[in-house]
């Protein structure tokens, strides 16, 4: 408990100042959200090699702090506004992926996160891959990358959040 | 008048003879000629009690019979008053239900044959009551004895029911006799040396006598009977028989030994400490207010990460019987300091909870058993979805749950309140310029508050996890409902919860009558003006149970209504129910009982130390694809383990090296006779 508060006391703030607000957030194919400002995500692996879950990691740190947006993590499809997929849909996860995608409430969004997710990237064509995200479920918003830095998912996550 | 004595022989006559003729007739007929014997027994102690409870007006005289001769030491001599008449009552009431709820549960089941429907025990239950109710009902030294081993006997034989199914019953009736024989030696001397002192063995004659004694023996006197009273009342440290002998024992049987037998042991130690004794030191209160306080938070805190349904029980039986002694020691604390009005709120609190515990823990007991009936399981982490199965034991051992949690409108609600508003108010009144009182108060309204928050996740745990969700094995998926007297018996038992708890004021009167009989807290009738509401005489403390029943009803319609009127106006989709990505949801991912209570495992791990032991078991192929994990979590007995093997190694060892005086030559034997006598001689001349 005080070596906790003293590595607070040390370490300070190190947060990285924020980078002015993306000027317009991509046009939604889907119903407008309702709301602005808060995002629940649920993540989702689908088949992902974990590289880009280090970087959602990373993300949602201490340095780049995701929550100041007003995005945050939540542990059940039921409590979230948009669904985080990472990695190529494989033959085991397309069910759980649909299941999961019709437990989340509407109005939803989803982001394909990596180039495994956007076209299978590396894994295209192998023998347990079904296929991209977006032949499962529509998508929403997608972020290159392989894996894609903290940078570009915070700035798609702040399209989604319009701050 | 002629109302106590006919309830009591009824009470005699019904279990000598029923006693015979359940021996007498075939078995089929056995369970329901023992269940109509015991609840006839039963209600021979309910009109006792009621006896008890009339005559015992304002002239304050007791019904008193004498038997010369009739036990070889000395008369039988019985006597009842208010104080007999509330145990009567409450012993009589777990009878009846006990007793109707015993005609199918000891019923054979359709493969196999009931232990409990043997002819020993089915005759030992009536026969166990009858020594229940004339615990309360006994008047002088070796009356109450004879009575109080008879009941230890009789529950023994009742304990050791299913020895020839399981060895843990051997070991739990092992425990149990040792425990309360260490018990009845400790009464027995506390009672000699009062005896002695008082020149008397009536009760009569030791109530006039006290006064002569010195304080030096009142005090080991009251330290005795503590200590005897404390093991039957299964106050820590001595509660260890409890979690052994209630899951071991047939369920009725449990119920009676948790509900009835455990509340004479109050009875015991409130009628030596307050009305034969008259009240004591301050430090008498002090120790008792302590041991209940360490009693509650232990057996809630075992309670509450118990899997083991019926030990869950047991662990609370200690709980609420620590709160019992906190309202009995505070009781003391402040009938020391002259604060008598103080002191009869807390003991009319201590006594409406001995009467609440009875009613929920006799409905929970009697759940358990029809639970394990019907499924043969007593682990909550294999039971589930019984809601569907067995409604009715639901909704009862939910009942008995809400009582026992301490929420409104449940009955334990009312009790823990009286008590939490005697010992508030004590700081707001300042009586006591002792620092040790003005500290320990405070500490004791955390205790109740602790206690009672954890009661709450213990009962959420008992009902969610047994009764709610998914069924978590075949048996639990495949039980059905108990026969037409079981739920009658759990019925009598869960109405009397519900009436104790939205009109406790119907007790009122009696309680004011019982403290009449006590002199420490004569007259004071804390709860005389009480009607819907119950009014706390002398403090400023009043609340309704009804009104909040009603209120809370109203409330749950409101908000039903104003759900149903908004959500149908709103667009509806139906989906299917979330299953972790899964397409069927499945009892694998539901909470069992050991991960619910485990944050509480994690919070108390000092206290607790629970035991872990995970077995992973890999593929023959590869060492990196696991087939099976094993989880498994052991919460022993802490204080159990810290106290009795130590002492249990050192009378072994004493016992090993006093087998070298007896070393079969007869002069020594000679020698040994002659040096006890010199000794005793000289032991009498200098002390007279």
């Amino acid at each position: 408990m005080l070596r906790l508060l003293r590595t607070v006391l040390r370490v300070g703030r190190i947060a990285l100042p924020a980078p002015a607000a993306p000027p317009t957030p991509q046009e939604p194919t889907a119903e407008p959200l309702p709301w602005s400002g808060s995002l629940q995500i649920r993540h989702v692996d689908t088949g992902s090699c974990n590289g880009c879950e280090i970087e959602i990691a990373a993300a949602f740190g201490p340095v780049y702090d995701a929550e100041r947006y007003g995005a945050r993590l939540v542990p059940s499809p039921r409590h979230a506004d948009a669904l985080l997929v990472t990695g190529p849909v494989t033959r085991n996860m397309a069910d759980p992926l649909r299941i999961t995608y019709e437990a989340t409430p509407a109005p939803k969004r989803v982001i394909a996160l990596g180039d495994c997710a956007r076209n299978c990237g590396v894994f295209a064509g192998a023998y347990g891959v079904q296929g991209p995200v977006s032949d499962i479920i529509p998508v929403d918003v997608e972020v290159p990358g392989c894996p894609p830095s903290p940078e570009a998912i915070v700035a798609a996550l702040r399209g989604l959040t319009g701050r | 008048m002629t109302l106590i004595a006919f309830g009591l022989t009824v009470v005699a006559v019904g279990a000598v003879l029923g006693g015979l003729s359940i021996t007498l007739v075939p078995s089929n007929l056995r369970p329901l000629t023992s269940g109509i014997v015991t609840a006839g027994v039963g209600v021979g102690g309910v009109l006792t009690g009621i006896g008890g409870l009339m005559g015992a007006g304002s002239s304050g005289a007791a019904w008193t019979r004498i038997a010369p001769g009739l036990l070889p030491l000395g008369e039988a001599r019985l006597s009842v008053d208010a104080l007999s008449g509330v145990f009567l009552l409450l012993v009589g009431a777990v009878a009846i239900a006990a007793g109707v709820y015993g005609i199918g549960y000891t019923g054979d089941g359709p493969h196999h044959a009931n232990p409990a429907g043997s002819r020993t025990t089915q005759a030992t239950v009536p026969l166990f009551v009858a020594s229940m109710i004339f615990v309360p009902a006994s008047a002088s030294v070796t009356t109450f004895l004879v009575v109080w081993e008879l009941m230890a006997l009789t529950s023994l034989v009742l304990v050791l029911t299913e020895h020839r199914l399981r060895p843990s019953v051997r070991d739990a009736g092992l425990w149990y006799a040792g425990m309360t024989h260490a018990g009845l030696v400790a009464i027995m001397t506390g009672f000699v040396v009062f005896a002695a002192g008082a020149g008397g063995e009536s009760f009569d004659a030791l109530r006039t006598g006290a006064t002569h004694l010195s304080p030096a023996a009142r005090s080991t006197v009251f330290i005795l009977v503590f200590v005897g009273f404390g093991a039957k009342a299964g106050l820590v440290p001595l509660h260890v028989w409890l979690p052994r002998a209630h899951p071991e024992a047939p369920s009725h049987v449990s119920a009676l030994m948790s509900a009835a037998m455990v509340s004479l042991g109050i009875y015991g130690l409130i009628r030596v400490d307050f009305d034969l004794l008259g009240g004591g030191p301050r430090w008498w209160g002090l120790l008792v207010l302590a041991i209940g306080a360490i009693s509650a938070l232990f057996g809630v805190l075992q309670a509450s990460v118990s899997t083991d349904l019926k030990r869950l029980l047991a662990y609370s039986t200690t709980e609420n019987v620590g709160l019992m002694a906190m309202g009995i020691g505070a009781a003391g604390v402040f009938a020391a300091d002259g604060n008598r009005a103080l002191a009869g709120v807390l003991m009319a609190a201590a006594l409406l909870h001995a009467l609440n515990h009875a009613a929920f823990k006799t409905v929970l007991f009697l759940g358990a058993g029809s639970v394990l009936r019907a499924t043969g399981l007593r682990d909550l982490d294999s039971l589930g979805g019984l809601v569907r199965r067995m409604p009715l034991t639901a909704v009862l051992f939910g009942v008995g749950a809400l009582g026992a949690a301490a929420l409104p409108p449940g009955n334990g609600f009312v009790s823990e309140w009286v008590l939490l508003q005697g010992l508030i108010h004590s700081i707001s009144h300042g009586i006591s310029a002792a620092p040790i009182v003005a500290v320990s108060i405070p500490i004791a309204v955390g205790v109740v508050a602790l206690t009672a928050g954890l009661g709450v996740a213990t009962f959420v745990k008992a009902f969610g996890v047994g009764f709610l969700a998914q069924p978590r094995s075949t048996a639990a998926a495949t039980a059905v409902e108990s026969p037409v007297s079981m739920r009658v018996g759990m019925g009598v038992a869960g109405a009397t919860c519900v009436a104790l708890g939205i009109a406790p004021a119907v007790a009122g009167g009696a309680l004011d009558r019982v403290l009449n009989v006590l002199a420490p807290v004569r007259a004071t009738a804390p709860l005389a003006d009480s009607t819907v509401t119950l009014r706390l005489a002398s403090i400023q403390g009043s609340m309704s149970p009804l009104l909040i029943a009603v209120g809370m009803a109203l409330a749950a319609l409101v908000v039903f209504g104003a759900v149903r009127r908004l959500a149908g106006s709103a667009p509806r989709r139906v989906v299917r129910v979330w299953a972790n990505g899964g397409a069927e949801r499945n009892s694998r991912q539901e909470l069992t009982a050991t991960s619910f209570a485990e944050p509480l495992t994690r919070v108390f791990d000092d206290v607790l130390r629970p035991e872990h032991d995970i077995d992973v078991t890999p593929y023959a192929e590869s060492s990196y694809l696991i087939e099976s994990v094993t989880f498994r979590q052991r919460v022993p007995d802490r204080l159990e383990a810290a106290i009795y093997p130590p002492m249990l190694a050192a009378a072994e060892a004493w016992g090993t090296w006093s087998r070298r005086m007896a070393n079969g030559r007869v002069h020594r034997y000679l020698a040994y006779g002659f040096v006890g006598l010199l000794a005793a001689l000289v032991v009498v001349a200098v002390t007279t």
